[in-house]
C-alpha cells in the first residue's frame, strides 16, 4: 500500500492551531506522507509549523458541532491543538495521522526520503568505528585486540561486526563466551581508562541457570581482562534477589567460585516499562497546571524519574570510583545488556574522560555506546510518554541518559563542550528524525535495510566544524580531570528544560542564556585568541572547591 | 570571658555530617567566636563560628573516642565535634550554654565590633538609606498624602516609626481612634505608593472587632484610603491570615472588618499561616535534609511532609493577588494579619518588589527591607532568637521572604540586579548581629540603645563589596520591559533553595559556577576596556591616531580573569577566616587535581561506617566503605589494603 493511500484528506483551509502560551492562528493545514504542515494564512511573514508524524505520540478527536477538534500529543512532549471545520475532514486528518505515525517498515520512513541539498549520500557513515577507536587508543595496543568473529553477526545480532577483546582470547573462545551470555553479548571492551589502562567491560548476564552451568572459556576471558593477580568487579545491575532469581529463567551472574578474582557488587536499577510508566507519569505531572505545591511533590516522587536518575548517577559514581580510584576493571551488565549497561557505562565514561566531553566527543560515545553496542531504539523508542497504545518494549533508557548527562552538566557547567540544547535535540531526535541514525534495533537490521546507503547520519551532521552555536556551551573549558558529580537527592534537580520545555517559563532562560552568550563574546573579543591557550591554568582555578561555596544559575 | 573556662581544646575531631569523613584539629573558646582550627599543617582549615549564630548545643552521649558535642547554626551550619575528655566537652558545653544566649544588649556583638572606622565613616553607613527620600521617590507626600506627627514621640504607636504617612483626609483623633481600635495601635498607614494609579498599599493590625465592636473613626480612616484614591471605588482589604484563625481571634476581641461596617471595602483572606505553623515547618524541613544517605523518595516525600514550599506558595500568592490589584485593577489594598509585622510585611514587601523594578537593584533592596521589616516594627530580636530567648517566639519569617525573593530570582533571572548571594549574606547578618541594623525589635528600641552612635550598619558594608552581589545577567532594560514582574505560581516553580539551607555543606554543591564564572569574565571585559580606554588615552596624547585601533592582546595575566574575593562571607572578622578559608581549599584543591578532583565531599574513613552514608552509596563490607571519592588521604592506603 503506496503511503499516499492513508490519506484521504489532505488539505484543509480555515484551521484554528493552538498551542500552549502563544495566540490561537487560522491557516491551512496540509498532511504529506511523513508530515504534517500548518501554514499561518497571512501571506507576508507567514508562519510554517512542520511536525513529522512520527513524532506524533497521540490523537485525540473531538466533535464539536459540525466541527472538529484534533489534539496533538508528540513524542518531544509538546502537545497541540488543531480545530477543524467539517467533521469528515477532521476525521480523516486524524486517521491519516493515526496511521502514518505508526509505519513499522523501516525503509518507508522519512530518512529514505530526506535530501536536504547540503548533504550527499556518499562517503562513510557515522562518526567513528571500533577499528577506529582501536586505533586512536594506544593504551589498547599491547593486550587488546579488534575482533572479527562478529562480521556476519551470527556470533551477537545485537552487537557490531568488529569489537575489542583481550589479544590472548581467539575467536573460538568469543564464540563459545556468546552461547553462555543471553543474546550472544559476551563480554566486549567498551573503555579504556586514559590514566592507569583500567578498563570497562559490558555484557549481558551470563546464563548459569539453575543448575550453575559454567563456561570455561567466558571464565578465561575475563580472567584475560583483569590480567592475572589483580582484582576486577562486576557491576551487575539487578538486586542480588533479582539475579538469583533470574537463574529460575535460565540466567545468572557470575558466582565467587568460578570468577575468584571477581568481585560482584548488585545495584538495583528500574528497567523496562517500569521506567517507560515512570516517564509518563512523570509527563503526565508536568502537564497538569492545577497542582498544588504538595500535590506536585508527591506526583514528582510518585512518578520515582528522579529516583532512576539518582541510580544511574550512584552506579555510574561506583564504576568510575573502581576504575579511577581504585584502579580496577569493571564488567558491567545487567540482564540483556542493552538498557542499563549502556546507561551506566555511557556515563561512567563521561565522568572520567575529558575526550567524551567535546561535541564530536560526545556523540562518538553515543555511537559506540548505543548505536554500535545495540541499544534497540526501534523498540525503546516506538512511543514516548502520551500514547496509550499497549506498551510493548518501550523503555526512556536513552532519555533517562540524556537526563543524567544534563544533571552531570548542572555540576559541572563549564565541563562540557556541548550545550542543553544538544541533549534536547538528540531526545527529539531518538523519537522522530530525519536522519537514520536511531533507525533500527542494530547494526546487522541497519545493514539490512540499507540505511547507512540511504539515509544520512545525524552524528555526522551534528559534529561539523561549523556546528550551529546554540549546541556549544559558551562557558567550556576543557579539563583533564574526572568529574564527579553530587548524588545527594540535594544536587538534582528536575531537567526543566525538558519537562517543561513548552511553559512560558522557558522564553526567560533563553533570554538570560543570550546574554551569557554575549558577555562571553564580548570577552572573547577583548581578550584576543590568546584566551584560548591558558585553558589549563583557568579550570584548575575554577575547579578549587572554593568554587563548590558558589552556585550557578540554571539558566543555561 | 568570665564564662569561658576552658578556652582551648586539643585533638578534637569534627565530622561530617554527610559521610563519615573527620578531620582533627584544636577547638578554641573566644568572647564571640567559636574556632576549630584543623591540625593538619599543609591544609589548616579553620571555620569559625559566631556564638550568636549558634541555635543549639546538644551533647551525644558518650562513644568510644570520646564525648560528641552537636552544634546547629541558625545559618544552617550543622557541626558536629568529638571532643576527646569529657570534662573538657562539659566545659565547652556549658560556656557556649551561657555564651549564646546572651542577658543583655551590650553582650551583643554588635557593640563589640569594630571594623576600623571612624565616626564620621560610620554615620556616613547610617544615612546611606533614607526612607524619607525613599517615600519622596514614590511620589509621596502629594495631594492626597501626607506626612503626620502623630507619632513623633511614639505615644500612638510604640511599634511604629516616627513618620508615618496618612492619607490628608485623616485627621489626628480619627488617627488616635483607629489606633485604638487595632491591635498594638498598629493603625492603617501607608507603606507603598503606586503612582502610576494613585493606588497605595496600606498596612496596619486587626482590628478589635470581637463579635460586633465596631469603631467609627477606624472606618472613616478606611474611607480617607478609600478617597484618596480617585481610580477605584473600593479598597481591597486582605487578611494574610486563614480565615479559621482570624475567627478564633474573635473570641479573644479581636477578628477582622466586617464588611456591613465599612463602605466600599473588598475584603479577602489569604491563608498563610502563623509563626508557629512555619516554625515548625522548618524544623520538619531541616529535619529531612539533615538525614544521611537520604534516598530521593525520602527526599521528596520530606520536601513535602515539611510543606515549607506550601507556604512559601501561599506568600508569593498573596503578593501576586496584592500586586494585581494594585497595578492592574488601581485599587488601594489595605493588608494587615494578628499584629501586622509578620506576614503584612512579607506581603507588602514581595508585593512592592513585584510592582516596583527599584526594589530588585541592590540599594533598592536594602530600602525595602529598611521600610517594610525594619522601620515598621518586624520582631527580628524576638524572632531571630537574639536575646532572651522565648522559642515560642522564634520564627523563620524573614527567611521566607528572602525565599521568595530566590523564588523569583529563579523565574526571571535578568530582573534581579543581585545574585543569591546577596540574600544570603543577609540572612547571615540578621542572625550574626555583627552590624546594628536588625537589633530589637521596634525603631523606638533602636533608638533607646544608641545604635547609630554604637553600632556599624550592614548596608555600608554590603555596598561596599557590591562586586560579590552581582548577578551578571541582570538587565537593566528586562526592568523597562517588565516593570511589573507577573511570577507563575505553577507548583513545579517552588524549588528547594539548596543554597541557603545547605550552604556549608560543600559535597552537595555543584563543581563549578557559572554564576562566578560570567561574573568574572564581566569583570574582566570591564577591566579589559579601561585598558583599552587607557592606551587610547596615551596614544591620543602622543598624537597617534587610534581609529585603526586593533583588539589590544591584553598582558597575559590578564586572561586569567581575577578571582572575586570571598563570595560567601565578607565581614571584616569573618573574612579572615574566608580568606584564611580560601586558601587552605586551593591546596585542597591541588591536592585533589592529582587525583580525584573536584569533589571535596568526598570523605571515607576505613572502618565502623555503614558503607551507605554518602555519594555512590553501598558497597559491600569487603570494599571497606567506599563514599563519594575526593582527596585521596593516607587513610585511603588503609582502605584499599582491606579491600
Amino acid at each position: 500500500m503506496e503511503l499516499s493511500e492513508h490519506i484521504k484528506t489532505a488539505n484543509v483551509e480555515d484551521v484554528t492551531l493552538k498551542r500552549p502560551f502563544h495566540p490561537a492562528l487560522r491557516g491551512t493545514l496540509c498532511v504529506t506522507s511523513h508530515h504534517l504542515l500548518f501554514s499561518d494564512r497571512k501571506d507576508e511573514a507567514s508562519w510554517q509549523l512542520l511536525i513529522l508524524l512520527k513524532n506524533i505520540d497521540a490523537v485525540e478527536k473531538r466533535a464539536v458541532g459540525s466541527s472538529g477538534t484534533i489534539t496533538i500529543k508528540c513524542k518531544d512532549l509538546l502537545v497541540l491543538q488543531l480545530e477543524i471545520p467539517g467533521m469528515e475532514e477532521c476525521l480523516n486528518i486524524a486517521s491519516s495521522i493515526e496511521a502514518l505515525s505508526s509505519l513499522e517498515s523501516v525503509t518507508e520512513m522519512y530518512p529514505f526520503f530526506y535530501r536536504p541539498s547540503h548533504l550527499t549520500l556518499h562517503g562513510p557513515w557515522g562518526l567513528s568505528s571500533t577499528e577506529q577507536y582501536y586505533k586512536q587508543t594506544e593504551r589498547l595496543w599491547d593486550r587488546w585486540r579488534v575482533s572479527t568473529v562478529n562480521s556476519d553477526y551470527s556470533v551477537c545480532p545485537s552487537y557490531t561486526s568488529a569489537v575489542i577483546v583481550p589479544r590472548e582470547v581467539d575467536d573460538d573462545k568469543l564464540i563459545r563466551s556468546a552461547r553462555f551470555r543471553q543474546g550472544g553479548r559476551f563480554p566486549v571492551l567498551s573503555y579504556c581508562h586514559h590514566r592507569n589502562g583500567m578498563v570497562i567491560m559490558r555484557s549481558s548476564q551470563p546464563l548459569t541457570g539453575a543448575n550453575k552451568k559454567r563456561c570455561k572459556e567466558d571464565e578465561l576471558l575475563l580472567q584475560a581482562v583483569i590480567d592475572g593477580s589483580e582484582l576486577g568487579y562486576v557491576i551487575d545491575l539487578r538486586s542480588a534477589q533479582q539475579a538469583q532469581q533470574a537463574r529460575m529463567t535460565g540466567g545468572g551472574f557470575e558466582s565467587k567460585s568460578c570468577y575468584s578474582h571477581w568481585k560482584r557488587i548488585h545495584r538495583h536499577h528500574e528497567r523496562g516499562k517500569v521506567v517507560q510508566e515512570s516517564l509518563i507519569k512523570l509527563v503526565e505531572a508536568c502537564n497538569d497546571p492545577s497542582h498544588s505545591v504538595d500535590r506536585w511533590l508527591s506526583k514528582l516522587e510518585n512518578s520515582k524519574w528522579l529516583s532512576h536518575v539518582h541510580s544511574a548517577l550512584s552506579t555510574a559514581g561506583l564504576v568510575v570510583e573502581c576504575v579511577e580510584r581504585d584502579g580496577h576493571s569493571v564488567l558491567v551488565h545487567g540482564s540483556e545488556g542493552t538498557d542499563n549497561t549502556l546507561l551506566v557505562s555511557t556515563l561512567a565514561q563521561l565522568i572520567l574522560d575529558p575526550a567524551s566531553r567535546t561535541v564530536t566527543g560526545f556523540l562518538c560515545l553515543l555511537e559506540r555506546e548505543w548505536i554500535q553496542a545495540g541499544h534497540p531504539f526501534q523498540q525503546r523508542c516506538a512511543h514516548s510518554a502520551y500514547s496509550h497504545a499497549r506498551l510493548k518494549l518501550e523503555c526512556p533508557s536513552f532519555l533517562l541518559l540524556l537526563d543524567c548527562v544534563w544533571q552531570v552538566w548542572r555540576q559541572f557547567p563549564l565541563a562540557l563542550e556541548f550545550s542543553e540544547a544538544l541533549l534536547l535535540r538528540l531526545a527529539q531526535e531518538a523519537y522522530a528524525s530525519n536522519y537514520g541514525t536511531f533507525l533500527c534495533n542494530s547494526e546487522q537490521e541497519k545493514c539490512a535495510a540499507g540505511v547507512k546507503e540511504n539515509t544520512h547520519c545525524l552524528f555526522q551532521s551534528l559534529s561539523k566544524p561549523d556546528i550551529e552555536e546554540q549546541y556549544l556551551n559558551p562557558l567550556y573549558e576543557p579539563n583533564d580531570l574526572a568529574i564527579w558529580p553530587s548524588v545527594h537527592p540535594q544536587s538534582l534537580q528536575l531537567w526543566t528544560g525538558l519537562f517543561l520545555r513548552w511553559t512560558e517559563y522557558a522564553q526567560n532562560m533563553v533570554e538570560a542564556r543570550e546574554e551569557v552568550w554575549s558577555i562571553v563574546k564580548e570577552h572573547r573579543e577583548k581578550a584576543g585568541p590568546d584566551r584560548s591557550n591558558n585553558t589549563p591554568s583557568t579550570h584548575c582555578d575554577t575547579l578549587t572547591p572554593f568554587e563548590n561555596l558558589m552556585d550557578e544559575l540554571t539558566i543555561l | 570571658m568570665e564564662h569561658i573556662r576552658t578556652p582551648k581544646v586539643e585533638q578534637v575531631k569534627l565530622l561530617d555530617r554527610f559521610s563519615n569523613k573527620s578531620v582533627t584539629g584544636t577547638l578554641h573558646l573566644t568572647a564571640t567566636h567559636l574556632i576549630f582550627v584543623e591540625s593538619n599543617s599543609t591544609s589548616a582549615q579553620e571555620i569559625w563560628i559566631l556564638h550568636h549564630h549558634i541555635a543549639s548545643v546538644e551533647k551525644l552521649s558518650l562513644t568510644t573516642s570520646g564525648c560528641p558535642l552537636l552544634i546547629q547554626c541558625r545559618n544552617f551550619r550543622v557541626v558536629h565535634f568529638v571532643i576527646p575528655r569529657e570534662r573538657d566537652c562539659h566545659d565547652i558545653y556549658s560556656s557556649l550554654l551561657r555564651l549564646l544566649r546572651p542577658v543583655s544588649y551590650d553582650e551583643l556583638y554588635a557593640f563589640s565590633y569594630n571594623p576600623k572606622q571612624n565616626d564620621q565613616q560610620r554615620e556616613e553607613g547610617w544615612q546611606l538609606i533614607d526612607l524619607a527620600a525613599e517615600f519622596e521617590r514614590m511620589g509621596v507626600p502629594c495631594d492626597q498624602w501626607q506626612l503626620t506627627d502623630v507619632n513623633r514621640e511614639y505615644k500612638v504607636c510604640e511599634t511604629y516609626p516616627r513618620d508615618l504617612y496618612v492619607p490628608i483626609t485623616a485627621s489626628k483623633p480619627i488617627i488616635v481612634g483607629s489606633s485604638k481600635f487595632r491591635s498594638k495601635g498598629r493603625f492603617p498607614v501607608l507603606t507603598y505608593f503606586y503612582q502610576e494609579k494613585k493606588a497605595a498599599v496600606c498596612r496596619c493590625s486587626q482590628p478589635l472587632s470581637g463579635f460586633s465592636a465596631r469603631c467609627l473613626e477606624d472606618e472613616h480612616m478606611l474611607q480617607a484610603i478609600s478617597k484618596s484614591n480617585h481610580n477605584s471605588r473600593y479598597i481591597y482589604v486582605m487578611d494574610t491570615r486563614p480565615k479559621l484563625n482570624a475567627l478564633a481571634n474573635r473570641a479573644a476581641g479581636k477578628g477582622y472588618e466586617n464588611e456591613d461596617n465599612y463602605s466600599n471595602i473588598r475584603f479577602q483572606f489569604v491563608g498563610i499561616e502563623n509563626i508557629h505553623v512555619m516554625r515548625g515547618s522548618l524544623q520538619k524541613l531541616l529535619e529531612v535534609m539533615g538525614t544521611r544517605s537520604l534516598s530521593m523518595t525520602d527526599y521528596l516525600v520530606g520536601l513535602e511532609n515539611s510543606g515549607w514550599l506550601r507556604h512559601i506558595k501561599a506568600i508569593m500568592d498573596a503578593a501576586i493577588f496584592l500586586a494585581r490589584a494594585v497595578t492592574v485593577e488601581g485599587a488601594s489594598v489595605l493588608v494587615h494579619c494578628s499584629d501586622g509585622w509578620d506576614r503584612t510585611a512579607q506581603v507588602c514587601a514581595l508585593g512592592s518588589l513585584l510592582m516596583d523594578p527599584y526594589y530588585r537593584t541592590i540599594k533598592g533592596f536594602m530600602v525595602l527591607i529598611e521600610k517594610d521589616w525594619i522601620s515598621f516594627g518586624h520582631k527580628f530580636a524576638d524572632r531571630c532568637d537574639q536575646l532572651d530567648p522565648d522559642p515560642k517566639e522564634v520564627s523563620p519569617i524573614f527567611t521566607q521572604f528572602l525565599e521568595c525573593v530566590w523564588q523569583l530570582t529563579e523565574q526571571f533571572p535578568q530582573a534581579f540586579e543581585f545574585s543569591e548571594w546577596f540574600l544570603i549574606q543577609i540572612h547571615e547578618h540578621v542572625h550574626s548581629c555583627q552590624f546594628g541594623n536588625f537589633l530589637g525589635n521596634s525603631q523606638r528600641q533602636r533608638e533607646d540603645l544608641q545604635l547609630k552612635e554604637r553600632t556599624y550598619s550592614l548596608w555600608a558594608h554590603l555596598l561596599s563589596e557590591k562586586q560579590n552581589y552581582l548577578n551578571p545577567v541582570y538587565s537593566p532594560s528586562f526592568a523597562e520591559s517588565h516593570p511589573v514582574l507577573e511570577p507563575s505560581t505553577q507548583a513545579y516553580h517552588f524549588k528547594f533553595w539548596r543554597n541557603m539551607y545547605h550552604q556549608y555543606d560543600r559535597s552537595m554543591h555543584p563543581r563549578q559556577s557559572i554564576l562566578k564564572h560570567v561574573l568574572t569574565l564581566k569583570e574582566s571585559n570591564r577591566e579589559l576596556e579601561g585598558t583599552v580606554q587607557a592606551l587610547k588615552t596615551k596614544l591620543q596624547k602622543f598624537g597617534v591616531s587610534t581609529s585603526p585601533l586593533k583588539p589590544q592582546t591584553p598582558p597575559r595575566e590578564r586572561s586569567l580573569p581575577p578571582r572575586p574575593q570571598s563570595l560567601i562571607l565578607g565581614a571584616p572578622l569573618l573574612s579572615r577566616k574566608e580568606v584564611q578559608q580560601e586558601e587552605d581549599e586551593e591546596v585542597i584543591g591541588e591536592e585533589a587535581r592529582e587525583d580525584a578532583p573536584a569533589s571535596t565531599g568526598g570523605e571515607r574513613t576505613v572502618e565502623g561506617n555503614s558503607a551507605t552514608e554518602n555519594g555512590y552509596g553501598e558497597l559491600k563490607e569487603s570494599f571497606g566503605s567506599k563514599n563519594e571519592p575526593s582527596v585521596v588521604t593516607l587513610e585511603f592506603g588503609v582502605a584499599r589494603m582491606t579491600c
